[in-house]
């Protein structure tokens, strides 16, 4: 018998398509974001309220992954940007593969931003590299204030976290404290903003740290064609 | 529940590596999961089981590693394994540390043997 060392990702092939994908949107100055969260959190709804609030002539798309219906499609479309669904038809998560195909008939010159919407499960997409710039976590107050701790990984992966329904704080016994506490003994330090899609509160932080990643990309695609 | 798209993937791993030792049938894969990664062994095992079940695989065994949240000290270098998230060096008390283990999801090893009756891929062979 005879022990071979194999020493690999066992996603090594999705990683290969997602370091593919990181490639071009670097090479073509798009910010990709991808967003975890349970269902029900509000990914959808944080969508709709950054759609609607950016200027319509920017380069921003989104692709929706749900394991059936064109229901979130639908709802983002209303905005008049580019919006394709992916029906994975029950897997539980995105893959890169999903992304590459999607992306197929959408030339990356014509885009600044790439939403992608995952689907609803904070277990799965934690494994599955995208090729974006960051994952971004949405956490809504009606669940528990232990999220971070019991699905560590994502909240470890994720550069920011999005504390949504707070306009439902005085009726829900969550500790938001304990929640920013629990995320930040996974990732020490990690970036939360607290927002509510149904009033508007703290969507303008929301938008400036969008703003603020937006830059980043514009100036590394400045330093490489000079 | 995303294991059986693991268990997928360590298989068409294994069936790649095995191209390359002609002669020679799998009989253990041995992978690493990170106790971070999002990874149920038991569901892993179960799906490797039902998938290769009935099929030149069967008796191919799968050998998980489960791999502890670690950190490593940027002051001291000690090396120690992170309980309830508490990721300061137990040596020297420094909040500098970086994660170097626990995300783990790798195939580690493959084991050949020749072929015999009770040898993975034995059907397949003349």
């Amino acid at each position: 018998m005879e022990r071979v060392p194999l020493e690999q990702k066992i996603l090594s092939e999705n990683d290969r398509i997602a370091a593919e994908l990181r490639a071009r949107f670097r090479e073509h100055g798009v910010l990709c974001l991808n967003l975890i969260s349970s269902p029900g959190s509000g990914k959808t709804s944080l969508l709709e309220r950054t759609l609607a609030s950016l200027p319509r002539q920017d380069k921003v798309a989104v692709l929706t992954g749900d394991i059936q219906t064109e229901n979130d499609a639908d709802r983002l479309k209303r905005f008049h940007f580019p919006v394709k669904q992916i029906t994975t038809g029950g897997t539980c998560h995105l893959d890169a593969r999903m992304i590459e195909r999607h992306l197929a008939d959408w030339p990356l010159a014509d885009l600044d931003v790439l939403f992608i919407e995952n689907v609803g499960n904070l277990v799965c997409p934690a494994s599955y590299d995208l090729g974006e710039a960051a994952k971004i976590v949405v956490l809504s107050v009606t669940e528990g204030e232990d999220k971070p701790l019991k699905y560590p990984s994502i909240f470890f992966k994720s550069d920011l976290l999005i504390l949504n329904k707070v306009d439902l704080l005085p009726y829900v016994p969550f500790d938001i404290r304990a929640a920013a506490e629990n995320a930040r003994r996974v990732h020490p330090g990690m970036e939360i903003v607290k927002v509510s899609c149904l009033t508007g509160n703290g969507l303008h932080e929301w938008l400036m740290w969008l703003e603020q990643r937006r830059r980043t990309v514009r100036s590394l695609t400045a330093e490489a064609v000079s | 529940m995303h294991e059986m798209g693991i268990a997928y993937s360590v298989l068409e791993a294994v069936r790649t590596e095995a191209k390359r030792h002609p002669g020679q049938a799998p009989c253990k894969v041995g992978v690493r999961v990170g106790e971070l990664a999002a990874l149920d062994p038991d569901a892993l095992r179960f799906c490797f089981e039902a998938i290769t079940r009935d099929t030149d695989m069967e008796s191919l065994q799968l050998e998980i590693e489960v791999c502890p949240f670690r950190h490593r000290c940027l002051d001291c270098g000690h090396q120690f394994v992170v309980r309830d998230y508490q990721c300061q060096c137990p040596q020297c008390a420094s909040a500098k540390t970086e994660c170097i283990g626990g995300q783990e999801l790798e195939l580690a090893y493959l084991e050949v043997e020749e072929y015999g009756a009770s040898t993975a891929g034995a059907k397949n062979t003349q």
